[in-house]
């Protein structure tokens, strides 16, 4: 029993941390949510692609880096905490696995259950996870319809018509980890956003004072912050243990998933509801950037499955 | 990550379970009255004799000398058997730890196996009427006799629990009389029949004499009255001997996972029998945070075992932990409907759980800490 990450999956996240560190400031999200549709901006893509982000999970037969979601998840949960714009969970986790061969520089967007597409109109091909099958189009084959969000990070883009695509597997075990990726690699963001928020809170309330002290020396703040910092320490292991499960195709690995997803949901709201209090008005604002983080949680915490969604999976496969 | 159990860890949850089967009793009254509390001392000493009392101890202490691993599973073990409380807890759990840290040789030698086979019960000598969450305005003193060779005892302890039924208590006095706050206290060990010492047992809200308050007039306690003397650590280190127990009491082996994920699957099987579609998801939900706690703590025993020190997270641990069994005995008596007024194992459970966010720090001291020590927010 080792409930720890290798060596090697650490030092990955460690780079990965320090590389989104250094070129995803808030301006960089900022600038990515701004660009018109079809023009995102690739050198930030390409950045975390050179560094094999994109190949942890391809097969290493097909020149992937053949690892689990054991070294992925904590990635993914770093593209959390700096709110990537960029579709990583979607070619990361559950792309890149079936799409067979690498294909340097390609960005794959992904959808579920009728969801709309992130970066829909800058994918170069979407992945349709359905009930019977996953299928691959070709962004030509597709017709998508770009939409307003409240997150403009999210550029999202409504699948109006699908050409011709390729079935990448019909294998129903297959089908199921497809989504189950999502779900977790999502969760894994919300990880990662909740972890930033309370970090950016914690610094907040240390330097801002009122009646003549930092705020954050009020019981009432402390507390705020402590029981986000307790949803966060227990929700994390919980995705790692997850993603741990999915990995070795344990056949409790989709329940896993919906407890994770459940609990990173549930963490990050309160992470989210925590931080923009502890703010107050300047947390209300879109100057500051607190609501970049704030409006990515709202939207993965509804995305590949609500809290309640994940807990009626639960609630079924405990047989209650 | 690796979370599969070796051979030899499967090989001891099945002799745990098996033996459980065998010899673990049910129905036993509560631990927490005096008739209650014989029957339970000898159960405690039958998980002696087995060498089941105290699992992770060495073996020439009467432990098994079982990895922290194997101690996790026979807790799971022992609440899956619903196995008696643990009317030991208070020495095994809390005092034992530290005695292991902090004990000399002679201390550990005679205090641990009669701790373990229950001949010395011990109850926490900490709270009083006027330091409870505020514990560093103790004013119960010791004052050194050193023509008699050792202190005399005066003030009063209370909350004690099982402290009317328990032989020895392990308490902070003052031993500094002109000390204030964390200075000038001292861990001391003190058997419950000197001359001078008084046990009152009163009623908890259950109506069980779970708590006593104990009084010290003039109490002369030798400084033989336990091998290796009666000063767990230096004289005047008791503040940070005492930390030692909090960390403890707080974090990992005061109240296991495998104890609320017991807890869980009752009330899954109490859904089962009497399924309410409205307070399914809430069911779903506890069961949830229960298996997080398990995930939790697999992460933090890797740590541990690793040669990390438990640090304040054990903090939001407790916090945890005592909320989630509110939940959980709640949505039970939820689904009992107008039976959750009957007296019975859900509704007392429900009970005690209320007491879970008071004791071993309250959770708003908790959140104070781990706001302080894990977050780094300014204490004034």
């Amino acid at each position: 029993m080792r409930f720890a990450p290798t060596q090697d999956d650490e030092e990955l996240r460690a780079v990965v941390h320090r590389l989104l560190d250094a070129e995803v400031p808030a301006s960089a999200v900022r600038a990515a949510a701004a660009a018109p549709a079809g023009h995102l901006d690739r050198s930030i893509w390409t950045a975390i692609e050179d560094m094999g982000v994109l190949d942890v999970l391809v097969p290493a037969e097909d020149g992937g880096l053949g690892l689990g979601l054991d070294a992925l998840i904590p990635v993914l949960e770093e593209t959390g905490r700096v709110a990537l714009v960029e579709p990583i969970v979607e070619s990361a986790a559950v792309a890149a696995p079936l799409l067979g061969e690498r294909r340097p520089g390609l960005m794959c967007g992904a959808t579920w259950g009728g969801a709309p597409v992130p970066c829909g109109l800058d994918v170069d091909a979407v992945v349709v996870v359905g009930d019977r099958e996953v299928i691959r189009f070709e962004r030509d084959a597709l017709e998508l319809e770009p939409l307003e969000t409240v997150d403009p990070g999210r550029r999202l883009a409504r699948l109006a018509h699908a050409g011709d695509g390729t079935v990448l597997t019909d294998d129903p075990g297959a089908v199921a980890a497809a989504f189950h990726r999502g779900a977790l690699g999502t969760a894994a963001q919300l990880v990662g956003l909740s972890d930033r928020l309370i970090e950016q809170t914690v610094a907040y309330v240390q330097d801002r004072q009122q009646f003549s002290v930092a705020i954050g020396s009020f019981q009432a703040v402390k507390h705020h912050l402590a029981d986000a910092a307790m949803e966060l320490a227990f929700a994390r292991p919980v995705v790692r243990q997850a993603a741990h499960a999915l990995d070795r195709g344990h056949p409790d690995a989709g329940r896993q998933v919906s407890q994770a997803k459940a609990a990173a949901n549930e963490a990050a709201e309160l992470a989210a509801r925590t931080a923009l209090q502890c703010h107050g008005a300047i947390g209300y604002t879109v100057e500051h950037d607190l609501h970049l983080h704030l409006k990515r949680v709202w939207a993965l915490r509804r995305s590949w499955g609500t809290t309640a969604w994940h807990t009626e999976q639960v609630a079924r496969a405990l047989d209650i | 990550m690796d979370l599969t159990w070796t051979p030899e860890e499967d090989a001891f949850r099945l002799e745990a379970r098996e033996w459980l089967a065998a010899n673990a009793p049910g129905g036993l009254p509560s631990g927490d009255t005096a008739e209650g509390f014989a029957v339970h001392v000898d159960w405690e000493r039958t998980l002696f004799d087995a060498r089941w009392a105290a699992v992770s101890w060495p073996t020439d202490v009467g432990g098994r000398g079982a990895s922290l691993w194997e101690w996790l599973i026979f807790e799971e073990e022992y609440y899956r058997a619903r196995a008696p409380q643990r009317v030991t807890q208070n020495g095994i759990f809390l005092l034992a730890p530290t005695v292991f840290e902090y004990g000399n040789a002679a201390q550990q030698a005679h205090i641990l196996p009669r701790m373990a086979g229950a001949v010395d019960l011990w109850c926490q000598g900490w709270s009083e009427p006027d330091a409870g969450s505020d514990l560093a305005n103790v004013s119960s003193k010791a004052t050194r006799d050193d023509e008699r060779g050792g202190w005399v005892l005066n003030g009063q302890k209370t909350w004690t629990t099982r402290g009317a039924f328990c032989t020895h208590l392990f308490g902070l006095f003052r031993t500094d009389p002109d000390s204030a706050r964390h200075r000038g206290l001292s861990y001391l060990l003190v058997p419950l029949d000197l001359e001078g010492v008084t046990v009152r047992g009163f009623g908890r809200l259950d109506g069980d004499e779970g708590f006593a308050e104990v009084f010290f007039d003039d109490a002369f306690l030798p400084d033989d009255a336990i091998p290796g003397g009666v000063v767990l650590g230096e004289v005047g280190a008791g503040w940070s001997v005492a930390m030692a127990t909090t960390g403890s009491e707080r974090g990992l082996t005061l109240r296991s996972p495998g104890r609320f994920r017991a807890v869980a699957a009752q009330l899954l099987d109490l859904q089962r029998k009497r399924p309410d579609p409205e307070l399914r998801h809430r069911i779903a939900r506890a069961w949830m945070r229960a298996e997080a706690y398990q995930s939790f703590t697999l992460q933090a025993v890797t740590a541990l075992a690793a040669g990390a020190e438990a640090g304040p997270e054990s903090s939001i641990n407790k916090i945890w932990w005592s909320e989630l069994d509110i939940e959980l005995h709640g949505l039970a008596l939820d689904l009992l409907g107008d039976d959750a007024e009957l007296d019975g194992p859900w509704t007392r459970g429900w009970q005690f759980s209320l007491s879970g966010p008071i004791y071993a720090g309250t959770n708003e001291i908790l959140r104070n800490i781990a706001a302080e020590r894990l977050l780094g927010l300014p204490r004034k």
